[in-house]
């Protein structure tokens, strides 16, 4: 049996309200490709963050042993050092600087005053051929596609001796070719004595490369499967990664007609707005009807965003095409403000970024996107302004001193609620929820999903993006399953399971 | 609940006490002189173009801490034309002014399309604007003058925007002046009561009744003190008036409207902002072209003042309105501020200056004393932030914690 490179004991992280890992324990063989799976928000990311030293030592409980001793990361430069690598999903390339300037950024070549660089490019070159690309060194990262990047990255690590190398979603960005050529890569480097952890949403690649397979599911280890000993299929994965007792967390709807079609997406296709090729969404047709919830499932990059920003006069993507038809009515929606006249509202998944401003009160955020409700002309009135920002904290049961408490000193989950009654108080006929319990905990999550049966009860039309397959089945009327752009399925909530929605996907993507 | 306390009175108003203590300092270190009559109406003279420019700074830097460096460029040229077609050509003064104000409205829309549209960012099409207006202001100048300055402008014209209304001679009691600080002492305690009044009959968390007469005591002892003093001296200056319409104007929007509440949500965050529907575009090229209006006025007041256009006309003049947002607490980030808050900046910017230079300090120890202000107003706003970031915080973690205790 080879040595034991890395051992994770008994990890255990709290974030303020959530148990982000508890009693993670993970063991890396050196020379070994080891996969970790699991649904958004398990804990992988948590998990590789713990060991690259992101989340310093003193901040989780439990051992990290690598190499033989006990390690005590206080940042990313010692886990460095030791020859921990990771590579994350969203590249760290800077667009106008070459391939060998991003390559020895902080881990510049030279004396300690001056570049050296001749030698930075003569380096940069040597790791290029060793992952396999053939561009110069001095080539901009700009130039080069995504694909290439990627290997940038994987080449750039290499330049800091990593040792074990984590590469978080590294095809998340990729197309089939390129995606093929870098797990090839990684089969490579394994040859050549290299240790790495895959984070991977695509099962079919992680069956295609791993040696082990950790299933990690809520903040847990379940299982590693060994690829020689047990079975590796797509479909055992998948019963690892959602084999969790379904129980009643979802409050019921009793008695909600639905009504007619509210809202009707046909044929809508809408390309990337920087990688002008990409479709983002791919001829997707759905609709919604009145007192109707509906579920949009799909993994983290399906898609389902793009989607719903799209509808949302037309706030993502370019080369817009397809036909939307309100009540009836088919509509051209150009920009944010039309959809919401429309009757249209999109509640984020980024509440933070781009969903509330932190810096101002809750009162301020409730009338955001519906100032003319408490205003005459131009002026506001502010008493009103006042009243309407009660009403919603009382509806809402928002816990806070008073209205004009900041949104930033909020918990996520009392934000969560301020972003909804900024969108109810625009008193829209079509809810567009983007994750809406991501990142809360479980008391405000239900909560959450009592907003929304009432919302349904007052014949909304809701459409909630997930990628919890539990609530989308515990709280859709109708699913849709979304993969690569496309939907691929479609069922009432009565037939889904969640090993039936995984299927679908699975099955889509071997299709392509 | 009601969270009012004399703590929390003394906090929001820090800036206001640090003016009064200032202004008293210098007071006392000049004899008294800087509070006679004549150098009362001189720091209201020589300061009001750092009100008006400050208004239209304070929209700029709400969007995002944007900034326009080309507003003394602009106010150098708008003096030249001004005097060009008024003092040269003798255009009649309604003519001359409705050329300089499409002078600006036509620079904001340029100068808007670029930062809105374009998105040149805003500091370096504003820089052009700098380096061009200056240059193109000094060659009018240099071109139809031998002196490089227009000056005589005709009576019709500096009467609008300097001099004194009802004007009596140095040392009589100016009887409209006294009228004039009587209304608007009357209006400010009837707005104090009338609001309060409003707040309790619906309800609403209301300061203390004596804190409200407190207050407007204090508020009515300003405005009479004011008064009297500009009664000595001849009346109630025009640019105080032009100041004091600027003012209401820009309190009212920042406070009142969806306009101004549209401003905030882009600088507060741009994306949140373009999500709700607001047309983030629009309000940069609105901020832009406001700020070149106001431009114009502060040139006309400051051309009016000196009876000449000049090429050295409003040197500085954008630092110093950058000066008095900064010093009165508007974000450099954008998304906060308000125009009280830029009158106490700029009114205390305008004591140091003339109270140093009372006391016959050089002026370079002055603008050391500007920086060390400007500099010491940022740093106590960022360190009162953190605390207060450290105190959410742990109020925050408290309750998470008492929550998750409750729910096992």
């Amino acid at each position: 049996m080879a040595k034991v490179l890395l051992e994770m004991n008994s990890i255990t992280k709290t974030f303020p309200g959530v148990k982000a890992l508890d009693n993670v324990n993970l063991k890396v063989e050196e020379g070994e490709i080891h996969a970790l799976v699991g649904e958004n928000g398990a804990g992988k990311s948590t998990l590789m963050n713990v060991l690259s030293g992101i989340y310093p030592y003193g901040s989780y409980s439990g051992d990290i042993i690598y190499d033989g001793e006990v390690c005590e990361f206080h940042n990313i430069k010692d886990s460095e050092r030791k020859g921990i690598v990771i590579i994350h999903q969203e590249l760290a390339l800077i667009p106008y600087m070459t391939i060998g300037e991003n390559m020895f950024l902080g881990n510049e070549q030279g004396s300690k005053w001056c570049i050296d660089w001749n030698k930075t490019y003569a380096e940069a070159d040597k790791y290029l051929e060793m992952v396999g690309l053939t561009d110069s060194s001095k080539t901009l990262i700009k130039d080069i596609g995504t694909g290439k990047q990627q290997l940038v990255e994987i080449a750039k690590a290499l330049a800091k001796h990593a040792r074990l190398l984590i590469l978080d979603e590294p095809t998340s960005s990729l197309n089939e070719t390129d995606s093929k050529a870098l797990l090839d890569l990684m089969k490579k480097l394994k040859s050549e004595g290299m240790t790495m952890i895959i984070i991977s949403h695509k099962l079919n690649e992680v069956s295609y490369v791993a040696d082990k397979i950790t299933v990690v599911r809520d903040g847990s280890t379940i299982e590693t499967l060994d690829a020689t000993t047990d079975d590796i299929s797509e479909t055992r994965i998948i019963k690892g990664m959602v084999g969790r007792e379904m129980t009643d967390r979802f409050p019921k709807r009793h008695d909600v007609p639905i009504g007619d079609v509210m809202m009707e997406v046909d044929h809508w296709t809408v390309y990337h707005p920087e990688f002008s090729e990409r479709k983002v969404c791919d001829d997707v047709s759905i609709n919604v009807h009145a007192g109707e919830v509906v579920g949009i499932y799909g993994l983290m990059g399906a898609g389902r965003t793009e989607l719903a920003m799209s509808i949302f006069g037309r706030s993502y993507g370019i080369g817009i095409s397809g036909k939307l038809t309100l009540k009836g009515e088919e509509l051209t929606l150009k920009n944010p403000k039309q959809a919401i006249a429309a009757g249209i509202a999109y509640v984020t998944e980024d509440r933070k970024g781009n969903g509330l401003v932190l810096t101002n009160s809750i009162k301020t955020n409730t009338t955001l996107a519906n100032l003319a409700g408490v205003s005459s002309g131009s002026f506001i009135d502010k008493d009103k302004e006042y009243q309407v920002a009660e009403e919603y904290v009382k509806k809402l049961r928002t816990k806070t001193p008073s209205v004009e408490q900041l949104v930033g000193n909020l918990s996520g989950g009392n934000q969560q609620k301020v972003l909804l009654a900024k969108w109810m108080f625009a008193n829209p006929d079509v809810l567009i929820l983007d994750e809406p319990t991501r990142g809360i905990d479980v008391g405000a999550k239900y909560e959450i999903y009592c907003i929304i049966n009432d919302l349904a009860k007052a014949g909304k039309s809701v459409i909630m993006i997930s990628s919890e397959l539990p609530e989308v089945i515990g709280m859709s009327d109708r699913i849709y399953i979304m993969n690569q752009a496309k939907i691929v399925g479609e069922m009432p909530a009565s037939e889904a399971t969640q090993e039936n929605i995984m299927a679908c996907i699975v099955k889509s993507g071997s299709e392509a | 609940m009601n969270n009012f306390s004399i703590g929390n009175v003394l906090k929001k108003n820090v800036m206001t006490i640090a003016l009064f203590v200032i202004y008293v300092f210098f007071v006392i270190m000049t004899g008294g002189n800087m509070f006679t009559p004549s150098n009362i109406t001189a720091l209201i003279d020589q300061n009001a173009y750092v009100f008006v420019l400050g208004a239209g700074m304070l929209m700029c830097m709400l969007t995002g801490g944007n900034i326009d460096l080309s507003v003394g460029s602009f106010v150098c040229f708008v003096g030249a034309i001004a005097g060009v077609f008024s003092v040269i050509q003798h255009v009649n003064t309604p003519l001359t002014l409705i050329i300089v104000i499409g002078a600006g409205l036509l620079y904001g829309a340029i100068l808007g399309y670029l930062i809105a549209y374009l998105r040149i960012p805003p500091w370096i099409a504003t820089l052009a604007g700098y380096l061009a207006f200056r240059g193109l202001g000094t060659q009018i100048l240099i071109t139809v003058s031998d002196t490089s300055a227009i000056s005589n402008f005709p009576a019709s014209f500096t009467r609008i925007f300097s001099g004194k209304i009802f004007e009596t001679p140095w040392g009589q009691l100016n009887i409209p002046c006294i009228v004039f600080g009587a209304i608007g002492a009357a209006v400010v305690v009837f707005l104090n009561f009338y609001g309060r009044a409003k707040k309790v009959k619906k309800g609403y968390q209301a300061d203390p009744m004596w804190f409200t007469v407190l207050k407007s005591i204090l508020e009515v002892a300003v405005i009479a003190i004011l008064a009297v003093q500009l009664a000595q001296d001849g009346g109630i200056p025009v640019v105080l008036l032009w100041i004091i319409a600027v003012l209401i104007v820009y309190g009212i929007i920042t406070e009142k409207t969806t306009i101004g509440r549209h401003f905030m949500t882009v600088g507060g965050n741009a994306e949140t902002s373009r999500l709700s529907g607001i047309n983030n575009k629009l309000v940069m090229f609105c901020a832009y072209l406001n700020m070149a209006l106001l431009t114009v006025l502060a040139s006309l007041l400051v051309t009016t003042r000196f009876g000449a256009a000049n090429s050295y006309a409003g040197q500085n003049f954008e630092m110093d309105a950058i000066a008095a947002c900064i010093v009165g607490g508007v974000s450099a980030y954008g998304g906060s501020g308000t125009v009280m808050g830029m009158v106490i900046g700029a009114t205390m910017i305008g004591v140091i200056n003339q109270g140093m230079s009372l006391m016959s300090i050089d002026q370079d120890w002055i603008k050391i004393a500007k920086g060390i202000v400007l500099l010491a107003a940022v740093v106590f706003d960022i360190l009162s932030k953190q605390k207060k970031d450290k105190k959410a915080k742990a109020a925050k973690k408290a309750s998470a914690e008492g929550a998750a205790k409750t729910a096992s």
